[in-house]
C-alpha cells in the first residue's frame, strides 16, 4: 500500500517539476522571445508563406472567433466524410466497416471538440486511416484551438486597452510546432520502448498455452496515445483505453501518461502568470484549483483503497482495495488518482472502468466534470475558470455596492450576462437531456433503435440513472469518459450527445473571448484603494466559494438521485 | 468568410501531413529499434509464439496459475470491463460464482484469504498480471496436480514477482504467462 501512495505523490510532484519551467517556456513562445526551439522558425515561416497567412496581422475578438470557427467547420466536414467511408478507404488491414451516419455524426463532433467520447470501440470501429488521419489530427488541432483561445483571452488581459487579441493562425501554428508536437515525440518514443506498438501491421493470430486461438489487435498507437494525453483529448486507440495493456503497459507508462495529461493544464496557469505579468494571480489560481482537486481526490482514494463493502461482506480479502474494473499493475490508488485527474481535466481517458468505481468515487468524478475548471482541459480549463471569476467579481461588487473592476476594466451588465448564460447552459444541458433520456427510457422503452431504450442500462436502480447522468455530464464537459456500461451506440445517444458536445464546446469558448474582447476595449482604470484585488488570497477564496455554490445549486438534485442514493444503499 | 476559408484549408492540409503523416512514420521508425520491433513483444516456447508478453490470456486449467476473470473472454481483438456497479445484485451473484468455483478447485483455501482480483473482472479484460498473493494462493492446488514441492513453487512465484518501479512506486505484480511458462519448464526439467 505504501508504494502505491508514493507512486501517486511522486507522479504529482514530478508534474509540477516539469510544468513550472514549461509554463515559463510557453509564455516566451507566445511573447515571441528567443527559445530553445527557434529552429522551428523557418518551418513556421514556410507554413505561413504557402498558406498565404500574414502572422503579424491583428485580429479583433470577432475576427479571431471567425477564423477559429471557420477552420473548425472545415475539420468537421473532413472528419465526417472519412468516418462515413472508412471501410472502403485504404489503411484498413483489419477490414473494419464504415460508421453508420449517426455514429459518424457523434464521432466527428467528439474529436473535433476535444471531447473524445467514443461510442465505437477502437479495435473494430475505426481503421488505421481514421485513427491517424482523422483522430490523431483532430487531437492535435483541437488542443491547439483551445490553447489559442486562451492566449486570445490573455492578450486581452495583458494590454491596458486594445482591439487586438492576436492572430489565430499564428498562435495555433506555434502551439503545435513549438509545444505539442515536440513533447509528443518524446512521450511516444518512451511509450514505444515500454511496449506500445508503433508499426502499421494489422491483427496477429496466436495459439495460447491452453490451445485457444486468439487474435491480437495492434497498430501505430504510440503517437496517438501521446497526443491523446498531452492534448487532454482522451480517446483511446483500443476500446479499453489506457486500461489496455498495450496502450498503458506498465507503471512507468502510467506515470508518463498521468504527467502528460496534467502537464499543459498546469503549465498554462504558470504561463498565464508570466505572460500577463501577474504571477501572484497565477499562484492563487493554482492554489484554488489544487485544493479543489484534493477535495475530490482524497475521498475517492480512501473509498477505493477501502474496497467494496458488498464484497467485504462476502468474506473476500481486499488487500489492495476495490479491484473490479481495475488492473493489477496500477492498483486502486493510482486508478483512483487517474479517475479524478481525467475528470477534472477534460481528458476522459481511463485506466480503470469508472462504471465499476465505488459510489462515492462516481460522485467525485461527476463533480469534477460539472466544475470542469480545476486545471481543466488544454486552454479551456482556464477559460471556464475565468467565467467563475467574472461571476465572483460580480457578486463581490454587489457585496460592497459598487461597479466591480477586473484587472483594470469595469465589469458591467453585458459581461455578467454572458458569464451567467455560460454557467446556466451547462446545468440546462446536463439536466435537460438526462431528463429527456429518462422520459424516453420509461415511456418509449421499445423504440426500434439499434439498442432499445429498455436495454440501455447495464446496471439497475440508482446506478442506472447515474449512467445516463454521467453520459451528458461528460459530453457537456467535453470530457469523453463514460460509465461505459451504457449502450450508447444508437441514434438517440449519438445524436443528443453530438448536440450537447457542440454546445458545450463552443459557447464556453465564445463567451469568455467575447468578455475579454469587450473588456479590453474599455478605458483602463488604474488601481486605487477601492480596486478589487484579483490576485489576493481573499478573492481566491471568493472564487472557490462561488464554484461550490454554483455547482451545488445546479447539480445537487440529480446527484442525490444517482451516486448519493447508491452510496447510502451500499452502506445499509 | 472567404478570407478565412482559404488559409484554413491550406493550414489544415499542412497539419494533416505533419501530424498524421510524418509524425507517426517517425515514431514507427524509432519503434523498429524497440524489443518487439514496434509490433508488440511476443513470448515463445521452443521457438513457437505462445502469446504477447503484455497481453493476458485465459488460464483455467488446474495445472496452471489462473489469470483473472475477463469480461472480454481474453479476446485481444476486443477489450473492456464488465462495467458492473458495486451495488448491482446480479453482479454480486457473479462474484459469488467466482468464489465458489475457486474454492471448489482449491480445497483447503480459506475464503478470507482469496485476494479480490481473482474474483473480479479487470478493466481491460486482458490483465496480464496477478498480485503475488493472487499467485501464491494457487500454489497448493498446483503442487498437488503436478506433484511438485510447494516451497519450490513459492520460490518460483517470488522469482517472477516484479517489485514496485524503482522499489518505491506502485504495486508488485506477477506476469501470469511468464510464470506459467516457467512452471512448465520446472515440471519438465525439475523432476
Amino acid at each position: 500500500m505504501f508504494t502505491e501512495l508514493t507512486g501517486v505523490i511522486v507522479t504529482f510532484l514530478l508534474t509540477l517539476l516539469i510544468a513550472f519551467p514549461l509554463g515559463r517556456y510557453i509564455a516566451r513562445v507566445y511573447r515571441g522571445d528567443r527559445t530553445l526551439l527557434d529552429f522551428m522558425g523557418p518551418l513556421e515561416r514556410f507554413i505561413f508563406r504557402i498558406c498565404g497567412i500574414d502572422p503579424t496581422k491583428k485580429m479583433s475578438w470577432k475576427e479571431f472567433l471567425k477564423a477559429m470557427l471557420t477552420i473548425n467547420l472545415l475539420w468537421f466536414i473532413y472528419a465526417f466524410v472519412l468516418f462515413l467511408f472508412q471501410g472502403k478507404l485504404p489503411m484498413n488491414p483489419d477490414g473494419n466497416p464504415s460508421m453508420s451516419p449517426d455514429l459518424t455524426f457523434n464521432t466527428a463532433i467528439s474529436f473535433l471538440v476535444n471531447c473524445n467520447l467514443q461510442d465505437y470501440s477502437g479495435e473494430t470501429g475505426a481503421t488505421y486511416l481514421t485513427q491517424l488521419f482523422v483522430i490523431t489530427f483532430l487531437q492535435f488541432v483541437s488542443a491547439a484551438t483551445g490553447i489559442a483561445c486562451l492566449v486570445a483571452l490573455l492578450n486581452g488581459l495583458k494590454e491596458k486597452t486594445t482591439q487586438n487579441l492576436g492572430n489565430f493562425w499564428m498562435i495555433f501554428t506555434k502551439t503545435i510546432t513549438r509545444i505539442l508536437l515536440p513533447i509528443c515525440v518524446v512521450i511516444a518514443v518512451l511509450l514505444a520502448f515500454h511496449g506500445t506498438p508503433t508499426s502499421y501491421d494489422g491483427k496477429d493470430t496466436v495459439i495460447t498455452m491452453q490451445g485457444d486461438t486468439v487474435q491480437v489487435s495492434r497498430g501505430p498507437a504510440a503517437g496517438m496515445i501521446a497526443i491523446k494525453h498531452l492534448g487532454t483529448n482522451g480517446g483511446g486507440w483500443f476500446g479499453a483505453n489506457s486500461a489496455h495493456p498495450l496502450e498503458n503497459p506498465d507503471y512507468f507508462t502510467n506515470i508518463l501518461e498521468m504527467v502528460a495529461q496534467l502537464l499543459i493544464p498546469i503549465a498554462m496557469i504558470f504561463a498565464l502568470g508570466f505572460y500577463i505579468n501577474r504571477k501572484k494571480f497565477a499562484y492563487v489560481t493554482f492554489a484554488v484549483m489544487t485544493i479543489g482537486m484534493l477535495c475530490l481526490l482524497i475521498p475517492t482514494m480512501i473509498t477505493e483503497i477501502h474496497g467494496n463493502p458488498a464484497i467485504a461482506r462476502m468474506g473476500i480479502a481486499q488487500p489492495m482495495g476495490a479491484m473490479e474494473g481495475k488492473e493489477v499493475r496500477f492498483g486502486p490508488a493510482a486508478s483512483a488518482f487517474w479517475s479524478i485527474v481525467t475528470t477534472i481535466i477534460s481528458t476522459g481517458s481511463v485506466n480503470s472502468m469508472h462504471d465499476s468505481s465505488m459510489a462515492l468515487s462516481g460522485l467525485m468524478q461527476l463533480l469534477g466534470m460539472m466544475v470542469n475548471a480545476f486545471y481543466g482541459g488544454c486552454g479551456v480549463g482556464i477559460l471556464n475558470y475565468y467565467i467563475y471569476v467574472i461571476i465572483a467579481v460580480f457578486i463581490a461588487g454587489l457585496m460592497v455596492g459598487r461597479t466591480p473592476e477586473f484587472m483594470g476594466h469595469k465589469v458591467e451588465a453585458r459581461e455578467v450576462k454572458i458569464a451567467a448564460l455560460v454557467t446556466l447552459l451547462s446545468a440546462f444541458l446536463i439536466k435537460g437531456f438526462t431528463a429527456l433520456a429518462c422520459y424516453v427510457l420509461v415511456y418509449h422503452g421499445n423504440a426500434p433503435w439499434a439498442v432499445k431504450p429498455s436495454a440501455w442500462l447495464n446496471n439497475p436502480r440508482y446506478h442506472g440513472f447515474s449512467e445516463m447522468l454521467y453520459q451528458f455530464t461528460s459530453t457537456n464537459a467535453n470530457n469523453g469518459s463514460g460509465f461505459e456500461g451504457l449502450a450508447d451506440n444508437n441514434v438517440f445517444w449519438n445524436v443528443t450527445g453530438g448536440i450537447v458536445m457542440i454546445l458545450g464546446r463552443y459557447l464556453p469558448i465564445i463567451g469568455p473571448i467575447a468578455i475579454a474582447g469587450l473588456l479590453a476595449n474599455k478605458k483602463y482604470i488604474p488601481e486605487s484603494s477601492g480596486t478589487l484585488k484579483a490576485d489576493s488570497l481573499t478573492f481566491g477564496i471568493m472564487v472557490f466559494v462561488v464554484i461550490i455554490i454554483v455547482t451545488a445549486l445546479s447539480y445537487f438534485p440529480p446527484l442525490a438521485l444517482g451516486p448519493i442514493a447508491e452510496y447510502f444503499s451500499l452502506k445499509a | 468568410m472567404k478570407k478565412y476559408i482559404l488559409p484554413g484549408l491550406k493550414l489544415s492540409a499542412v497539419f494533416i501531413v505533419l501530424c498524421s503523416g510524418i509524425y507517426p512514420l517517425l515514431i514507427a521508425a524509432v519503434g523498429k529499434l524497440t524489443p518487439g520491433g514496434g509490433k508488440g513483444e511476443t513470448v515463445s516456447v521452443n521457438g513457437k509464439v505462445v502469446g504477447y508478453a503484455n497481453i493476458g490470456q485465459k488460464f483455467t486449467e488446474d495445472k496452471y496459475f489462473w489469470s483473472r476473470p475477463s469480461a472480454a473472454a481474453y479476446n485481444a481483438a476486443a477489450s473492456g470491463g464488465s462495467n458492473k456497479a458495486p451495488s448491482n445484485p446480479d453482479y454480486l451473484k457473479d462474484v459469488q460464482t467466482h468464489i465458489d468455483s475457486f474454492l471448489a478447485h482449491n480445497p483447503g483455501v480459506k475464503k478470507e484469504d482469496i485476494p479480490a482480483e481473482l474474483v473480479t473482472y479487470s478493466g481491460s479484460g486482458l490483465d496480464p498480471d496477478l498480485s503475488p498473493a493472487g499467485a501464491k494462493i494457487q500454489v497448493a492446488r498446483i503442487a498437488a496436480v503436478r506433484h511438485l514441492d510447494r516451497d519450490k513453487l513459492n520460490a518460483l512465484v517470488d522469482r517472477y514477482t516484479q517489485g514496485p518501479l524503482l522499489g518505491i512506486l506502485g504495486p508488485s505484480k506477477v506476469n501470469v504467462l511468464k510464470l506459467n511458462i516457467a512452471l512448465d519448464e520446472l515440471s519438465h526439467g525439475g523432476r
